[in-house]
């Protein structure tokens, strides 16, 4: 154990990465929840499109926040939480070992129930889910309560944290609800549970990944301090607020604090444009457009919500949400995770494999993991699923080819983040050359 | 004043010639890119042996450990040095795609250093060696100085 006499703490963690694994199965895993998606919007046509509480849309939406987007998060939180926390993560591997399967299986069966209408599946989905949540929060949020490291990315990881158990406490209340448990006002408590999973834990942990990683990626000026500090308590409060529904009549004034939860989304995403616009470094790689156009995607759902709340008429149009979900999870949060990805598993490989070489070792870089190329074919069609999605708000027939070519673009996605893992195994397995001055 | 305060304005130094390096050969204007580059190599250079020869032995007494913190930073400097000697071959080789390759991967590994030194490691540095004074600035201009021809 390091002293502590000096300020130096038991439990900061130095390492640059927890076992390539841990991320990686989660990382690997993700983008075929995107496949299945896909395909079942394509399959099942206009029903998704006409209203959120259709059994096909209930499924896909599952299928991209509780399958692609739960996967890819949590994946990212083993990384971050080490590397840009300095969190000690207590046994990550088998913590992942546990928790992963799980995952997977839960997502499957809750899709399952939404398109059986089967209590008992989403009651099994709910169990399965709340033990492997209780293990990945606990787990990681001690690490992230213990870090002596301090600063806004760790007390922002600290809140989705919490989020995500909220609004797994939520799902499991609901699942029990649809099995016909109890009398509640499930429409309330899914409005509730769906601001806590997109509010509370999805955007807030990408705007505490952002505070370290957009700096990172391209040089911009960071995030001032003020904003840092403050989104992430309004993002909670207008939560909180919004929460108070489930103790009586929505107020009068509950869609002012729906669009003050898309206002946070819509400061994030404008402030995130204008830091990358003074960015240092010019060099335009694929992780940077998928920011962008996830950017743009927030900031084009804030102003959405806006006109919504002064057009009523839009926003009781039962399209609106089919708009505001695409604009939000497709195109947000599903292009921010397929951006990070890109960067994540190639400097994974990279850095794995040089500890391996050893110093002086030469191991490929990251374009020779996973080519930019190859990155940014996958990338166009991604935009292209996405924009053909939105479109379908106006031509529900575009469903079908939207999401087909969504399911094609993660396919790619997952084909080529495989490919990056299958090169890093195969040059392990070849021995390493060593750089000419430090040779042996 | 804090003992660590020039050292994350030395980084931004490091990173700005460094993106200049970057740019200037992705436009494949190799001779700016070498005289650049040769420039951050001597800036990162001095950055390094700063920290490892006065401030890393300066905690590392304070704190009676040599296990912690510091060794984790020796290693990856000693990774992006690795990284830097192949980036020495790509610009001798006008290797465009070669250069992107190695560019990003150190950027992100120089970039997730330096957080990590200056959200963790130099506040711990600072709390350890309060009140002393470090002769840090001069001996980054010092080491990063070319040499005489």
């Amino acid at each position: 154990m390091i002293r502590n006499d000096a300020g130096v703490h038991p439990n900061l963690s130095f390492d640059q990465a927890p076992p390539f694994g841990v991320p990686l199965r989660f990382l690997l895993t993700a983008p075929w929840f995107g496949v299945a998606a896909g395909l079942l919007l394509a399959w099942s046509g206009k029903s998704a499109v006409a209203t959120r509480w259709s059994a096909d849309a209930l499924a896909v939406t599952h299928l991209l926040v509780a399958g692609y987007l739960l996967q890819a998060m949590s994946g990212a939180l083993f990384q971050f939480v080490p590397v840009a926390a300095g969190g000690n993560v207590w046994r990550p591997r088998l913590v992942a070992a546990i928790v992963h399967p799980l995952f997977i299986v839960a997502a499957i069966v809750l899709a399952a129930g939404f398109l059986s209408f089967d209590g008992r599946l989403l009651r099994l989905a709910a169990g399965l889910f709340a033990p492997a949540v209780l293990i990945l929060v606990s787990i990681v949020g001690m690490a992230l309560l213990c870090t002596p490291a301090r600063g806004a990315t760790v007390m922002t990881l600290r809140l989705a944290v919490g989020g995500l158990a909220v609004t797994v406490a939520l799902g499991v209340v609901l699942a029990e609800g649809l099995a016909g448990s109890h009398g509640w006002p499930l429409i309330a408590m899914t409005n509730v549970h769906a601001a806590w999973g997109l509010g509370g834990w999805a955007l807030m942990l990408v705007l505490g990944v952002s505070y370290f990683v957009v700096p990172m990626f391209q040089l911009t000026p960071p995030y001032p301090a003020s904003f840092a500090r403050w989104a992430s308590i309004a993002l909670v409060g207008v939560l909180v607020v919004w929460t108070l529904q489930l103790s009586g009549a929505p107020p009068d004034w509950l869609p002012l604090v729906w669009l003050a939860g898309f206002a946070v989304a819509g400061a994030y995403a404008g402030l995130t444009l204008s830091l990358q616009q003074r960015r240092r470094r010019r060099v335009t790689d694929p992780t940077f457009l998928f920011f962008r156009g996830a950017m743009a995607c927030l900031f084009v759902a804030f102003v959405s919500a806006g006109l919504m709340l002064l057009w009523p008429d839009l926003g009781q149009d039962p399209r609106a949400a089919w708009w505001l979900g695409v604009l939000v999870i497709a195109g947000g949060f599903v292009s921010l995770v397929n951006g990070m990805a890109y960067k994540i598993v190639p400097f994974l490989c990279w850095l794995h494999l040089q500890r391996l070489a050893g110093i002086g070792g030469i191991v490929p870089n990251m374009r020779e993991m996973l080519t930019e190329r190859a990155q940014k074919n996958q990338l166009r069609l991604h935009f292209v699923a996405v924009a053909l999605l939105l479109a379908a708000t106006f031509y529900p027939k575009a469903v079908v080819p939207g999401g087909v070519v969504f399911a094609v673009a993660s396919a790619w996605l997952g084909w080529n983040l495989i490919g990056a893992a299958r090169r890093y195994r195969v040059f392990k397995g070849r021995g390493f050359a060593r750089v000419a001055s430090q040779g042996s | 004043m804090q003992a660590t305060e020039v050292l994350p304005d030395h980084h931004r130094t490091c990173d700005d010639i460094f993106v200049d390096a970057e740019k200037s050969a992705m436009a494949g204007r190799w001779q700016e890119c070498a005289q650049t580059y040769g420039h951050f190599r001597r800036e990162i250079a001095a950055h390094f042996s700063t920290e490892e020869q006065v401030l890393f032995p300066a905690f590392e007494a304070a704190s009676g450990s040599s296990m912690g913190p510091t060794q984790m930073m020796r290693l990856e400097h000693a990774q992006m040095n690795t990284l830097m000697h192949m980036l020495d071959t790509t610009i001798a080789a006008c290797d465009r795609d070669g250069f992107a390759g190695a560019a990003e991967t150190l950027l992100i590994m120089m970039q997730q250093h330096n957080m990590k030194e200056e959200n963790i490691l130099y506040p711990m540095c600072d709390r350890a060696l309060a009140g002393r004074s470090l002769p840090l600035r001069e001996e980054l201009a010092n080491r990063a100085a070319p040499c005489p021809t």
